[in-house]
């Protein structure tokens, strides 16, 4: 059924010499009988015009969606977590339900709330006719994502901020998709499972229980490649030399082991943004760094800066 | 079938859960790696591998099964050091671009062998030797348009390249990352309880009694909930834990920093533990090990940081703390830690060196008398694991003197 993936021994020790010069990879997939191919499976997300999204990101998303697993997403700040679910929904046509999770946020305020001070108001003062508990229940984006007619995108957004239990309430409702309504008895069933997608800034560990049943992508830091596409998106006339000598110095800003916050993406952004403003010449990024406030934010940064620079620029220019 | 790579993952480490290898299996049937194994490398590691810390893991396991990790050139350490902190690459001009030498693959991988034999030292922005950025075809950071990569942040092409590469070693969790990681971990140490202490309004079930009771106010009282972890740290500092300094510095800002604790003390000693603890690391002041052991009770929590690496006698011997002119007393070094670790609910000790090492004879003596945790993430967390564990055995709190 995988030929290329067949038995270690069959593979591993036949072919020694092209194993060692490191061509294996390439003789593996050689190994793909046409004929085998499946029908693939359907690319039903390829990143959107404002959104650009590296192959192994849009393979998770898509095998999520295929799944219908739930997504989840960790990576550095400033890597466009929270942006994936926008451009997911943007893509496939669907609405974009969005659940930012608080500190204090309980897995049932994502499902519904029961207003029982209202109703009480209304008891006192009558008001309404209270008998019916359903106009007190209020939804929340995930009760709201499960009752949709149509297919939604639903964000939960840094789940990690919750408390520690909060991942595993959610558990049953992410598994069956459907939830009952405890003061009315009733349970909803979604009638086309929602994309969800999850991010996480690594605060918290999550339970194993819960990670099991997602599909895990971690974005790493863009290379240089797409980080010029990146770029181009937001400025799209910005001259190559000036970007390709910024993105230069960016990189190897962040290669500097000193500087403790490491720019992010949205901050060189904003920093060429700033030296196009300024109509700072390309020559002037060659000794120094105009504007390093833009990238480094901790004043410890840039004095670690100072010293890199003094110490081993100069010994570049000599 | 390739059941093997699931067992081969397993027997590296990777926790894959039979559930989760069924959905790798729906998804390749569904033809989502598109009979690629880059694809498949990617796919397989969104299904299987649910933590980035395991990453290098799994991408060292998959190397292994779909290739060989041996590198096409023996690169010896000192030439990677060479390599670490790269230095800013200088802009080319077009004509500088064209002149640099280009060569076919094979004089290039004979030239890199030749210059690996022959290279002694360091070099910055040159452009014959293997170094940073520079024009010359070997090493990383540099302007040369072709040549081979060696050491720094890459992209090779195909899936066991990109998995050689080991691109998220940093992300593992058996290294020691940052204060907050730290924190984190230490943060699973609470314990909430709600027990004595005057009580609070509940407002959620007084609205709830309330308005089931048609109105009438029904107040709903209860005691706070309050985390009730007292934590002792006793750090190890000087000689041969200089080496640690950064490590234990980091552990002790992310305890320090931590607001969740009922209490907190902290201690410096150095070598073993003796008469005297230190308030400071240059260690002049601080009260006697018996007066700080005498408030440690059962509502207390004790961990250690030290290498547990000292001569036979500093330890057993009963004037072991004379040759330090550190204690006047003929206790052992040996027995107050006995009594350190009778005195609190649980107790671990953080060790910096690599748990290889731990059969020196004085580090088992000491792992007899202590639980002993490698002090990294993983470490880490496992000693908040064990220490919350051995609370759960006695957990009646009317145990507090």
């Amino acid at each position: 059924m995988f030929p290329w993936l067949a038995e270690r021994d069959g593979q591993r020790y036949d072919d020694e010499a092209s194993r060692r010069d490191g061509r294996c990879a390439a003789s593996i997939d050689a190994r793909v009988p046409r004929g085998m191919l499946r029908t693939m499976a359907p690319t039903t997300f390829d990143g959107t015009a404002g959104y650009l999204v590296a192959p192994e990101l849009r393979d998770a998303v898509n095998v999520a969606i295929d799944l219908e697993k739930p997504l989840l997403i960790k990576g550095e700040p400033g890597t466009g977590k929270t942006r994936l679910a926008e451009a997911v929904a943007e893509s496939i046509g669907a609405p974009l339900f969005v659940w930012n999770v608080k500190s204090t946020s309980k897995a049932r305020d994502g499902l519904y709330l029961y207003d029982t001070v209202a109703r009480l108001n209304d008891a006192r003062f009558n008001d309404r006719d209270i008998r019916d508990i359903r106009q007190y229940i209020k939804y929340g984006p995930l009760g709201r994502a499960l009752l949709s007619d149509e297919r939604v995108v639903l964000l939960i957004d840094e789940i990690d901020k919750a408390d520690m239990e909060f991942p595993n309430d959610l558990l049953h409702e992410l598994d069956r998709m459907s939830f009952s309504v405890d003061e009315t008895g009733e349970t909803i069933t979604a009638k086309k499972r929602p994309v969800v997608i999850i991010t996480s800034n690594n605060e918290k560990e999550l339970p194993d229980a819960f990670l099991r049943r997602c599909v895990f992508h971690f974005i790493a830091f863009p290379d240089e490649e797409l980080m010029k596409d990146i770029v181009r998106v937001h400025q799209p006339d910005v001259e190559d030399k000036l970007l390709s000598s910024c993105l230069v110095r960016f990189y190897w800003l962040r290669k500097q082991p000193d500087i403790k916050k490491r720019p992010s993406t949205s901050e060189l952004i904003d920093w060429i943004a700033a030296l196009r403003r300024a109509g700072i010449p390309v020559e002037r990024l060659e000794g120094e760094m105009p504007f390093v406030g833009l990238l480094l934010k901790k004043e410890a940064d840039v004095e670690a800066l100072v010293n890199v620079k003094t110490g081993k620029l100069r010994s570049i220019r000599q | 079938m390739f059941i093997g790579f699931f067992f081969h993952l397993r027997a590296r480490g990777l926790k894959v859960t039979l559930t989760e290898w069924l959905s790798l299996v729906r998804a390749l049937a569904r033809g989502h790696e598109r009979a690629q194994l880059g694809t498949f490398y990617a796919l397989a590691r969104a299904l299987l591998v649910k933590k980035e810390s395991h990453y290098d893991l799994y991408d060292r396991a998959f190397a292994e099964w779909f290739g060989g990790l041996e590198d096409q050139y023996a690169i010896d350490e000192q030439i990677l050091q060479w390599l670490e902190n790269p230095v800013l690459p200088r802009e080319l001009t077009d004509e500088e671009r064209a002149q640099l030498s280009r060569m076919d693959l094979e004089t290039l991988q004979r030239e890199l062998r030749e210059r690996l034999r022959t290279q002694r030292e360091r070099h910055d922005g040159g452009s014959h030797w293997v170094g940073t950025g520079g024009t010359s075809p070997f090493g990383h950071g540099g302007r040369n348009p072709q040549g081979i990569r060696v050491g720094g942040a890459g992209g090779g092409r195909s899936a066991v390249q990109i998995a050689g590469e080991r691109r998220f070693e940093n992300l593992r969790g058996d290294r020691v990352l940052d204060v907050r990681q730290l924190g984190a971990a230490l943060r699973r140490l609470r314990r909430l309880a709600r027990d004595q202490g005057p009580e609070e309004l509940d407002i959620d079930e007084t609205v709830d009694k309330s308005a089931k009771s048609g109105g009438e106010i029904e107040l709903v009282l209860r005691p706070p909930r309050k985390n009730r972890v007292k934590l002792l740290l006793l750090m190890d500092v000087g000689g041969s834990m200089d080496p640690h300094a950064d490590t234990c510095e980091r552990l002790f800002s992310a305890a320090h920093q931590a607001t969740h604790f009922q209490a907190f003390r902290h201690y410096f000693f150095h070598n073993c533990i003796y008469d005297r603890l230190y308030t400071d690391i240059s260690r002049y002041q601080g009260p006697s090990t018996d007066d700080v052991l005498k408030q440690i009770d059962k509502s207390w929590t004790l961990v250690i940081v030290g290498d547990a690496w000292m001569g036979p006698y500093e330890l057993g011997a009963e004037a072991g703390g004379l040759a330090w002119g550190v204690s006047m007393s003929r206790t052992s070094g040996i027995e107050w830690l006995k009594r350190f670790a009778e005195r609190p609910k649980a107790s671990a000790w953080l060790n910096p060196e690599p748990r290889r090492i731990w059969n020196a004879p004085t580090v088992s003596v000491i792992r007899r008398v202590f639980p002993m945790f490698e002090l990294t993430l993983d470490g880490l967390s496992a000693a908040v694991e064990h220490l919350r564990g051995a609370r759960l055995v006695h957990t009646e709190p009317g145990a507090v003197p």
